[in-house]
C-alpha cells in the first residue's frame, strides 16, 4: 500500500517528519517497506525554456535547441522529440544527472557531430508516467532555472506492507487513524457532503444472492462528463502506483485507496433492465476489464442485468459496461460481499485485484452509505451531473461485536503494565467503545478483532513493544538436564562419524524428478507426487537418499571432480498408515570414482569398490551400536545395485539395517554418470536401540595369559560365502575361540577347479592355564569339524 | 722381544683397517686361536715365575691394547657404515604424504546442533513432526481456516492424496504444526524447539522451495511477551556470541499468535557484509527482519487439547539457513542444496567441532 505524505495529511493533521511517521508506522505494526523521495531521483533536472529550435544539420528527425536554464549562457541540446519547439518550457537533465528510468548518467556528448549538453526529458524518462511521445511541456509561467523536483512537488511516498488482518489499513484513512491513536497527530473526520437525489433511481437494484452479496447500494448519476481527473486526484493515484484513466474510474479507485472501500461505476447506457447480484450459472462467462475471459461457476457471485454478467462481484468489473469517455450516465455500485466467497472465487479464477484484496479481508460493512456519499460528492463535483435517489438493497452484517475485557490482561499476556485510563484512551482512539465494566464494542472496520487477546495487542502495540521488559524464563536448579532423545543422539553421532571417516555431508532436495524417484520406488507403496510442483525436477518425494546424492555426484563430476565421498542424513518419504506419510531417517552415502588419486608412491589412481561401501556401512553400524559381529551379509540390495557386487546387512533374516555395494551400471547411465559408484544406505529406524540404563560397562580385565594364534587353510566350494565359514569357526568353541580372521582367498594353481582355498587365522584365548598339546589338538578338531559341515576340507 | 714395537705395529694396522672384514682378519691374526698375541699368552705357561713376573704384564697389556683398539675401530667402522647407510636412505620429504580425506558437516546440521545446545541449556527439548502433513495440522489447527487469506501467504505444495480423515495432504509450510503435535502428545507445560525442513512454492535468489526452520514453543502458566523477548535475546546473544545484540519488536500478524510480533535485529555493514550487533538506529546501522513470533493464539492452544484459560505461552519461528548465512557468511541459499563438494569443503565443519557450551557453540575459521 503506497501513498504520498500529502495524501496522508489529507486525513491526519501532523507536523511529524516522514522519518518520524515511518518509525511510528513500524512501531504500531504497519511495516514500512520503503520511502521514495522523488526529489532524490530528480537531482540535476531543471525547469528550462527552449529559446530556439533548428533542424539538425545531419539528421532529419533531430533538432538543435538552445535552452535557457536560468543562469549562464543558454545550453545547446540535441533533441529528437517532435513537440520540441521554440518558446516551450520543459525539463532539462544536465550532464551528471541520472535518468530515473533506466538509471544511466547523462553526459556531454556529440550527437551526429553536434554537441549536446543535456537531455530534454519525457514523462516516461523521469518515471512520472507512461507518456513517452514527447518531452514534458510545462506551463509557460513555470519558473525557469528552478529544480524540477521543487517545482514538481517533492512529495515523499511511503510504502507500507499491510498484514492480511488489517483491511481497515488498506485505505490511507485507516493508516491515519492508527497514527493518530499512537499520538502522531489528529485524525480529520471524513468529509462528505450528502448529495440528495433529485429523481428516483431509474432501474431496479436488488440482490438475489443474500449470502454472497448481503447488501447492494446504488444510485444513478445522470449527465456526467467524463474526462481526465483533476491533478490532485491524479497525483494521489500516481503516488499509489496507479495509472490515472478517467475521472469516473479514478474516483472509484481513489475512494478505494483512501478509505478501503471498493466500488464500481457502470455505464448506464450499457445496462438493460434491472441490475442485481446473483449466483453465476455454471459455464457462464465474463470478459473482465483486464481483457481476459473468465468462465464462472455457480459458486461465484456476479452482478448482472437482464442480458448477462457485468461484473465478477467484488473482484473485477466487466469490459462491456465499464465507463468510457462517452459515458454520460453512470450507475454506482457500493456493495458488501461475503469475504469467503470473494476469496474462493478469486482463487478459483486465479484473479487478483485491489478490490478482491479488500473484500476478502473484510471491508467495513457500516461504510456503504458513506462510500456512496463520497463517490457521489466527488463525481458531481468533478464530472457534474445529477444524482438519483439512492437504492439500498439488502442489509450489510453490521451487528456489533462485544468483547469482555480485563485491562490486567495487558500485563498478564503482554508483559507490560499499562494504566487503565491509557488503555481506554488507546482503544477509544482506535474506535473501540468501552463501558465502565470494560465491555468493549469492536468498530465495524475491525473484522480481525474477536477476543480479549486482540485488545491486548491493540493497547500494547500502540503503547509500544519497546516498552516490554525482558523477563527470564524460570529455570531448574543446577546444570541443565539432557534433552536429546535416543534417536536424536543416534542421528548426531552417525552424522559426525560419517564425516570423521572423510565423507562430506550434503543436503539435497527432498523432491526429485519423478523418473529418478521411480527408479528407487521399489516396494515403498507408491511415491508421494506433488500436485503443484514448482518444476518437473522437483515433483516426487524421495523414496531413497541415493538419487539426490547421485544428482550431486553428476554435478560435481561435470565440474571436474574425480573422486567423491558424499553423504546425507535425512528422511525417505514412504506411505504410512491411514493415509499419512511414513518418514524414515536414513543415511545415504556415495563413493564415486577415484578413492585415491594417482600418486608418486601408489602409482595409478585407485577406484572405490564394493568393499569400501561395506567398510563404511560396518563402521557406521558399529558407531550406531548395532551388533556388527552378528550381522549377516545377504543379497537383495535392490535392482539399483550391481547384482553380483552388492548386499544387505541384516540382523536376523528380515531386519535390514543397511544395503551397500556397487550401483548398477544401467542406473548410473540414467544419471549420466560415467564412473563407478559404490553406495550405502543405512536405515536408522531399523538399528536396535541400546537399552543400558546405567553408565557402568560390563566388567573386563585383560587375560593374564597370552592368546595363541593358529592358521587353518580349507578347500571349499567356490560359491561358499567366506563369511559363512568364518562365522562357523568363530562359533565352534566359544570358550576358546575369541576371533577368526580370514587372510587369504585363493583360486588357481594347486586348488581344484570350482573350489577355492580360504585361510583363516584363529585366535585362542587360554583361561587360567596355558594350553597343552592335547587341548590345542581338540580345539583344532572342533574348528575343522565346524568347517567340514560347510563342506570345507582342511588342506594338508 | 720388543712388545712395544709389536704393539705399535698392531695398533697401526688396526687403525688402517678399512672395513669390518679386514678388521676381523686382524682380530684373528692377533687374538684368534692361532693368533700372534694368543701365541704369546700361551708362552706364559712355560716361563719361570720371575720371567712371568716381568713379561706377563707386558703381554697382557699388549693383548688388552690390541683388544681395545679392535673394539674401538669396530665401533668406528660400524658407525661409519650406518652413516653411509642412512645417507643412502635419504628421501625427499617435500614429497606429499598420503592424503587422508577430510570429511565435513553441513552448515545446516552444524547450526541445528548449535541451536539444540543453546536451547537445551534453557530447558528446551527437540521435537519433530512429519514433513508431509495434513492441512488440519498445518493450517486449520493453527487458526488458518480454509478460506483464510493467510493460506495464500503460504505458497503451499499439495499432494493429490487425502488421509483417512479426508484431510488434504501437503508439504508443511512451516514447523508450526509441531506445536500442535507436541501439545497433543505431551500436554503442558512444554518447552520445545522443532527444527526441520519446510517447503514453499517459491524460488528466486533468496528463496528456495525447500528450506529449514526452527520453531520454538513454550506453554506454561504466566508466560508473557516479556519471556518471549528475553528468550530471543538470550538465544541470539548465545548463538552469535555477542552481548550487543539489540532486538526491535514490531507488531505483526500471524493467525497462530495473538499478539503477534515480528522481530528485527540491529546490524552494521562491515566490509560489505552485515554484522549483527548494536541498535539498528545507530549511525551506520540498520534493522533486519529476523523472525516471527507471538503469544500462542487461544484457538491454537485449544486445538492442542489444552485449556487456554489455564495455559498460555509463546512461539517463534526462524530460518535456520538464514541464521547460518548470517553467522558464517554464506550469501547464496541455493548453494546449500547443491552438494558442490568445493562449497562443502569450504563452508562445512570438522566433525570434531561439536558445539558445546564450554567451548562456545560457534566455530571461528
Amino acid at each position: 500500500m503506497k501513498f504520498s505524505l500529502t495524501w496522508l495529511k489529507d486525513h491526519l493533521d501532523t507536523e511529524a517528519s516522514v522519518e518520524e511517521i515511518s518509525a511510528k508506522l513500524n512501531a504500531v505494526g504497519l511495516e514500512v517497506e520503503g520511502i521514495e523521495n522523488p526529489a532524490d531521483k530528480l537531482a540535476g533536472f531543471k525547469v528550462a525554456k527552449v529559446l530556439t529550435a533548428q533542424r539538425h544539420p545531419n539528421a532529419d528527425k533531430l533538432q538543435v535547441l538552445s535552452v535557457d536554464v536560468g543562469a549562464g549562457e543558454p545550453l545547446q541540446v540535441v533533441c529528437g522529440a517532435p513537440n520540441a519547439r521554440a518558446g516551450m518550457v520543459g525539463v532539462l537533465g544536465l550532464a551528471g544527472a541520472i535518468v530515473p528510468n533506466g538509471g544511466f548518467e547523462l553526459k556531454k556528448s556529440a550527437i551526429r557531430g553536434v554537441e549536446s549538453n543535456g537531455m530534454m526529458c519525457s514523462v516516461a524518462e523521469l518515471d512520472l508516467g507512461d507518456d513517452h511521445d514527447g518531452i514534458i511541456e510545462l506551463p509557460g509561467d513555470a519558473p525557469v532555472g528552478t529544480d524540477f523536483a521543487a517545482y514538481h512537488g517533492a512529495d515523499p511516498v511511503i510504502d507500507v506492507a499491510i498484514t492480511p488482518n488489517r483491511p481497515d489499513c488498506m485505505g490511507v484513512y485507516g493508516i491515519a487513524r492508527d497514527l493518530a491513536a499512537a499520538g502522531l497527530g489528529t485524525l480529520h473526520p471524513i468529509a462528505a457532503q450528502a448529495v440528495p437525489g433529485s429523481f428516483a433511481c431509474p432501474l431496479p437494484i436488488r440482490t438475489d444472492d443474500a449470502e454472497g452479496c448481503p447488501a447492494f447500494y446504488g444510485r444513478v448519476i445522470r449527465g456526467v462528463k467524463n474526462g481526465p481527473s483533476p491533478k490532485w486526484l491524479q497525483d494521489r493515484l500516481k503516488s499509489a502506483g496507479q495509472r490515472p484513466i478517467s475521472a469516473l474510474v479514478d474516483i472509484t479507485n481513489y475512494v478505494m485507496l483512501a478509505y478501503g472501500r471498493p466500488a464500481h461505476a457502470y455505464d448506464l447506457a450499457k445496462l438493460s433492465g434491472a441490475i442485481f447480484a446473483r449466483r453465476a450459472q455454471d459455464g457462464e462467462s465474463c470478459l473482465a476489464l483486464n481483457g481476459k475471459e473468465y468462465t464462472l461457476t455457480s459458486a461465484m457471485t456476479v452482478i448482472a442485468d437482464d442480458n448477462g454478467v457485468h461484473d465478477i462481484a467484488g473482484i473485477m468489473g466487466g469490459e462491456h459496461s465499464g465507463c468510457s469517455d462517452e459515458t454520460t450516465d453512470v450507475l454506482l455500485e457500493v456493495a458488501y460481499f461475503d469475504p469467503v466467497r470473494i476469496g474462493d472465487t478469486g482463487r478459483a479464477l486465479n484473479l487478483t485485484s485491489d478490490a478482491r484484496q479488500r473484500f476478502e479481508r473484510g471491508v467495513d460493512p457500516a461504510f456503504l452509505d458513506m462510500g456512496l456519499a463520497l463517490l457521489t460528492d466527488l463525481i458531481v463535483g468533478i464530472c457534474g451531473g445529477e444524482p438519483s435517489e439512492p437504492v439500498f438493497a439488502g442489509q450489510p452484517p453490521v451487528a456489533p461485536k462485544l468483547i469482555k475485557y480485563d485491562p490486567a490482561m495487558a500485563e498478564r499476556l503482554g508483559g507490560v503494565a499499562i494504566p487503565e485510563a491509557q488503555q481506554r484512551a488507546t482503544l477509544s482512539a482506535l474506535g473501540f467503545a468501552s463501558d465502565a465494566a470494560w465491555n468493549v464494542t469492536v468498530p465495524s472496520w475491525r473484522p480481525d478483532v474477536d477476543g480479549a487477546p486482540d485488545l491486548v495487542e491493540e493497547v500494547v502495540r500502540i503503547h509500544g513493544l519497546d516498552n516490554i521488559v525482558s523477563a527470564p524464563l524460570p529455570r531448574l536448579d543446577g546444570v541443565a538436564r539432557p534433552t536429546a532423545t535416543a534417536a536424536q543422539k543416534l542421528e548426531r553421532k552417525l552424522r559426525r562419524a560419517a564425516a570423521a571417516r572423510g565423507n562430506n555431508e550434503a543436503v539435497t532436495w527432498s523432491f526429485l524428478p519423478e523418473p529418478e524417484a521411480d527408479l528407487f520406488a521399489d516396494g515403498n507403496g507408491g511415491l508421494w507426487v506433488l500436485q503443484n510442483p514448482i518444476s518437473e525436477d522437483m515433483k516426487a518425494m524421495r523414496p531413497s537418499l541415493l538419487p539426490g546424492l547421485l544428482a550431486a555426484v553428476r554435478r560435481n563430476l561435470d565440474r571436474g571432480a574425480a573422486g567423491l565421498r558424499l553423504f546425507e542424513l535425512g528422511r525417505r518419504y514412504l506411505r504410512g498408515a491411514a493415509g499419512a506419510s511414513d518418514e524414515r531417517l536414513t543415511l545415504g552415502l556415495v563413493l564415486a570414482g577415484e578413492k585415491t588419486a594417482r600418486g608418486w608412491a601408489s602409482g595409478k589412481a585407485a577406484m572405490f569398490d564394493a568393499f569400501d561401501a561395506k567398510g563404511e556401512a560396518m563402521a557406521l553400524l558399529a558407531e550406531a551400536g548395532a551388533p556388527v559381529d552378528n550381522l549377516q551379509v545377504m543379497g537383495e540390495a535392490g535392482p539399483q545395485f550391481h547384482p553380483g557386487q552388492s548386499g544387505t546387512l541384516r540382523l536376523g533374516p528380515k531386519t535390514v539395517l543397511a544395503r551397500f555395494g556397487m550401483l548398477h551400471p544401467a542406473l548410473l547411465k540414467q544419471f549420466d554418470i560415467d564412473v563407478a559408484v559404490a553406495a550405502v544406505e543405512l536405515f536408522l529406524d531399523a538399528i536396535p536401540s541400546r537399552k543400558a540404563a546405567d553408565f557402568a560397562r560390563p566388567h573386563y580385565a585383560p587375560p593374564a595369559l597370552q592368546a595363541v594364534r593358529r592358521d587353518f587353510a580349507f578347500l571349499v566350494d567356490g560359491a561358499l560365502p567366506a563369511g559363512d565359514l568364518v562365522r562357523a569357526i568363530r562359533g565352534c568353541d566359544k570358550a576358546n575361540v575369541v576371533a577368526a580372521r580370514l587372510f587369504d582367498d585363493f583360486r588357481g594353481q594347486g586348488v581344484p577347479e570350482g573350489q577355492k582355498s580360504l585361510a583363516i587365522e584363529v585366535t585362542l584365548q587360554p583361561g587360567d592355564k596355558s594350553y597343552d598339546e592335547a587341548e590345542l589338538k581338540a580345539i583344532a578338531e572342533r574348528v575343522t569339524a565346524a568347517a567340514a559341515k560347510l563342506g570345507a576340507v582342511l588342506r594338508g | 722381544m720388543d712388545y712395544a714395537a709389536s704393539r705399535e705395529e698392531a695398533l697401526a694396522r688396526i687403525a688402517q683397517a678399512q672395513d669390518l672384514d679386514a678388521l676381523e682378519k686382524l682380530r684373528v691374526e692377533f687374538l684368534g686361536k692361532q693368533g700372534s698375541i694368543s701365541g704369546l699368552l700361551k708362552t706364559l705357561g712355560g716361563m719361570s715365575p720371575e720371567e712371568r713376573q716381568s713379561t706377563g704384564p707386558q703381554i697382557h697389556a699388549l693383548r688388552e691394547a690390541v683388544s681395545d683398539a679392535l673394539a674401538a675401530r669396530k665401533e668406528a667402522l660400524e658407525g661409519a657404515a650406518l652413516d653411509a647407510q642412512l645417507a643412502r636412505e635419504t628421501i625427499d620429504l617435500s614429497l606429499p604424504a598420503p592424503d587422508m580425506p577430510r570429511g565435513t558437516i553441513h552448515p545446516v546440521s552444524q547450526v541445528m546442533d548449535e541451536l539444540a545446545e543453546i536451547f537445551a541449556d534453557l530447558g528446551f527439548a527437540v521435537a519433530t513432526g512429519p514433513e508431509i502433513e495434513d492441512d488440519w495440522h498445518n493450517f486449520t489447527a493453527l487458526n488458518i481456516p480454509e478460506s483464510h487469506p493467510a493460506r495464500a501467504m503460504h505458497d503451499t505444495f499439495y499432494f493429490p492424496d487425502k488421509d483417512a480423515e479426508g484431510r488434504a495432504m501437503l508439504l508443511r509450510t512451516h514447523t508450526s504444526p509441531v506445536q500442535i503435535r507436541a501439545m497433543l502428545q505431551q500436554g503442558a507445560p512444554i518447552r520445545i524447539i522443532a527444527p526441520g525442513r519446510v517447503y514453499r512454492s517459491d524460488s528466486d535468489a533468496t528463496h528456495t522451495p525447500m528450506f529449514h526452520q526452527v520453531e520454538g514453543l513454550v506453554i506454561d502458566k504466566g508466560i508473557t511477551l516479556g519471556h518471549l523477548k528475553w528468550t530471543l535475546e538470550t538465544f541470539l546473544k548465545a548463538f552469535f556470541e555477542r552481548e550487543d545484540i539489540v532486538l526491535r519488536l514490531r507488531p505483526s500478524y500471524f493467525p497462530f499468535t495473538e499478539p503477534s510480533v515480528e522481530v528485527d535485529v540491529g546490524f552494521a555493514i562491515v566490509n560489505g557484509k552485515r554484522v549483527l550487533g548494536g541498535s539498528g538506529d545507530a549511525p551506520g546501522h540498520g534493522w533486519m527482519e529476523l523472525l516471527g513470533s507471538g503469544m500462542v493464539n487461544r484457538k491454537v492452544i485449544e486445538a492442542g487439547g489444552l485449556d487456554p484459560d489455564q495455559w498460555q505461552g509463546f512461539a517463534f519461528g526462524v530460518g535456520v539457513d538464514r541464521l547460518a548465512m548470517l553467522k558464517y557468511g554464506m550469501d547464496d541459499l541455493r548453494a546449500f542444496f547443491d552438494g558442490d563438494v568445493r562449497w562443502l569443503q569450504h563452508y562445512g565443519f570438522s566433525p570434531l567441532d561439536v558445539p558445546t557450551l564450554s567451548a562456545g557453540v560457534g566455530v571461528r575459521p
